[in-house]
């Protein structure tokens, strides 16, 4: 996998999974709900479950911690039959993340992130340690949210701190059930981000349940299409998938063949950056005012001390001050380099910027994505499939010649 | 911030943050709620010693309304209400646990219904029949009021359980929770402010019922009641009844109290 490449040094901190022949069969329903999936799922790798609904997606899901227990078959997780472990401590060695977030309304976030570390007998310090860097990968600042209640958040701060609990006691397997479904575009699309960039970081084996193809194709190293009764009907990676359907069905589904969804599979990373005028909060803002002005910017990307990118004030916002100014970094429309072009154009469209400003793990600041590139790339890629398209007919063409 | 004047309108959800606060709702009403009726209760409570004070009462009401005797009787009520509530609760609240609990829950519609017919059945006829059995007396006259104060702790404890959101008790389970963590955890947590309102109920319902008491001999303030009426005193009535009504109201009143004190916050 292409990120695999990009960070050799990170170490997999996941662990495989398989299923051999696995049925769920309900009582009193003449056709098994997931009738003999058989699967592996590689460890440290996204793998997207889609499929319509009923297909036995979250079926086979909840079967992989035993929250539905299989009628038959084997389900081995690092090698072992996860039957012949109680389901509870299974349970607690597998990251459970759920739509909306389902965070428990009578604890604060930080219980809810403790929730797990807490029945694993951890002690108070390593708990509450754990619970702020959780909370500040997640992107939520521990001083400002850990003392909250679920209901004072907005439903995508919610679902962070879903997240959050289910990577509390750092579990080699997460499983998520629809986790972005309940959050409106934007949030979905910076949750999505967010995830991909914690994955870069920890590699573990996540198994995410969706029905929109599109987050299945952004977030899933692989994809796992399921027909019903959880027939695979396809199961390879994104690009595979949208270059090569199995069958009609598959073909249907992803809509593949159309250029739009093969430009929503680039990465944002893999196009050129702007850099533009940077200051961090607190610099006087003279010399950052003068230096703007002779690189032609008219809007300066300010920093923290962690390199995050907190604001984006216009030259003559910046001018009201002497020093540079913070703001609330919840506010700032971001992407993570790990977002694809249409997440890049959704974005600037809603920003006031026809830029967006592009960040990596931890938020770290990257550059300026502009609209010129994004096009650019686009016109490209076109170029690029309709040459190939030529080629291809030349040499069908040399051929059937070559033939006569 | 350049932006956030134009991006905020597409991402409220973001934004939008709500106040931090203690993690409790008080609302308006719920203030209302506990400010009114201590404040009726004390007013009504004063016009009545302002009137036992002037008024000309001859030797019957007198001996009858004497203070040190209003008080006994008092306490009485007190204190038969509160050891039938706490006996309800200690019985109620684990049985609704049990019949919301796996196997048991087929049971639950049955309990719920022979609950029910106690306390449809008229509160003076269970008292006697109680009397008629175990003789009369304080204990007889708590388990009387007990089991009819049963229900309302009962039916509360299984519904408040039965409704809270099962994908909360399964993202308990998903955690790694065991059945007991789920219950003492998640289930009972989010119940208590539906079972509380049922201790209210059965407190309000019991404190009513307990002036019956005195037909048993087991006191509270009906005696003042039942002797106005016995010897056709209309002062002795009217004392009897505005003493019962306070009583009820400020126990209810207690019982609000009582219900905010124990809501988990955040809820």
């Amino acid at each position: 996998m292409t990120q695999t490449e990009q960070a050799p040094d990170r170490q997999i901190s996941g662990a495989e999974l398989r299923l051999e022949n696995v049925v769920k069969r309900y009582p009193g329903q003449k056709v098994a709900a997931v009738d003999s999936l058989s699967l592996t799922i590689p460890a440290g790798e996204i793998v997207a479950f889609v499929g319509p609904s009923g297909c036995g997606k979250t079926t086979s899901l909840k079967m992989l911690n035993r929250l539905i227990e299989p009628t038959s078959g084997t389900i081995l997780l690092d090698g072992k039959d996860i039957s012949q472990e109680s389901a509870t401590s299974l349970r607690r060695k597998i990251g459970y993340v759920i739509q909306g977030g389902s965070l428990f309304p009578h604890l604060t976030v930080a219980a809810n992130v403790a929730v797990v570390p807490k029945m694993l007998g951890w002690d108070k310090k390593r708990i509450t340690e754990r619970t702020d860097e959780l909370l500040d990968l997640v992107g939520l600042d521990p001083d400002r949210y850990r003392d909250r209640y679920p209901r004072e958040l907005s439903g995508g701060q919610q679902q962070r701190v879903g997240v959050a609990r289910g990577l509390a006691a750092d579990p080699p397997v997460i499983l998520m059930d629809e986790p972005f479904g309940a959050v409106d575009p934007i949030t979905r699309q910076r949750l999505q981000d967010e995830l991909i960039s914690i994955q870069r970081e920890l590699r573990k084996t996540i198994v995410c349940v969706t029905h929109d193809i599109d987050e299945a194709i952004k977030l899933g190293d692989r994809i796992l299409i399921l027909q019903e009764g959880a027939r695979i009907a396809q199961y390879d990676t994104p690009d595979a998938i949208l270059a090569a359907p199995a069958n009609d069905f598959v073909a249907d589904f992803v809509g593949a063949g159309s250029t739009l969804k093969q430009l929503s599979l680039a990465r944002v990373r893999s196009l050129d950056l702007r850099h533009p005028t940077t200051a961090r909060v607190g610099d006087d803002t003279g010399p950052a005012v003068r230096q703007a002005e002779e690189a032609g910017d008219d809007a300066i990307v300010v920093i923290d001390s962690r390199d995050r990118p907190v604001a984006w004030p216009w030259l003559r916002q910046v001018r009201h001050h002497d020093t540079v100014q913070s703001s609330p970094r919840e506010n700032l429309v971001t992407l993570d380099e790990a977002a694809t072009l249409n997440d890049a154009l959704d974005t600037m469209l809603t920003a006031a910027h026809s830029k967006v400003i592009v960040t990596g793990d931890r938020d770290k600041y990257l550059g300026v994505l502009d609209f010129e590139t994004v096009t650019e790339h686009m016109r490209k890629t076109e170029r690029e499939a309709v040459e190939h398209q030529h080629e291809l007919e030349e040499q069908e063409q040399e051929a059937v010649s070559a033939d006569g | 911030m350049a932006d956030t004047s134009t991006t905020a309108p597409a991402q409220p959800a973001e934004d939008e943050l709500a106040p931090k606060g203690s993690g409790r709702v008080i609302t308006r009403e719920m203030t209302l709620m506990l400010v009114v009726p201590p404040a009726l209760v004390a007013a009504v409570f004063g016009a009545f010693v302002w009137w036992r004070q002037t008024a000309d009462l001859d030797s019957v009401e007198a001996q009858q309304l004497r203070w040190s005797e209003l008080r006994r009787l008092g306490v009485e009520h007190v204190q038969l209400t509160v050891v039938a509530a706490l006996i309800v609760v200690a019985v109620a609240v684990p049985l609704g646990v049990l019949l919301t609990r796996g196997r048991f829950r087929a049971a639950a519609p049955v309990v719920i219904g022979i609950a029910n017919a106690g306390q449809a059945a008229p509160s003076v006829g269970l008292i006697v029949l109680l009397f008629l059995w175990l003789d009369g007396g304080f204990w007889t006259a708590i388990w009387a009021l007990s089991l009819y104060g049963i229900l309302p702790v009962l039916r509360n404890t299984i519904v408040g359980i039965q409704g809270v959101d099962p994908t909360l008790l399964e993202a308990g389970r998903g955690l790694g929770m065991t059945n007991l963590a789920t219950l003492g955890k998640v289930e009972l947590p989010l119940a208590v402010p539906v079972i509380m309102s049922g201790v209210r109920t059965a407190l309000v319902l019991i404190a009513g019922t307990a002036s019956l008491a005195c037909f048993i001999d087991a006191g509270g303030l009906g005696e003042v009641l039942q002797t106005g009426i016995t010897l056709f005193r209309f002062s002795l009535m009217v004392t009897g009844a505005v003493l019962i009504a306070l009583i009820a109201l400020l126990i209810e009143w207690l019982g609000r109290v009582l219900e905010l004190a124990t809501r988990p916050k955040g809820i």
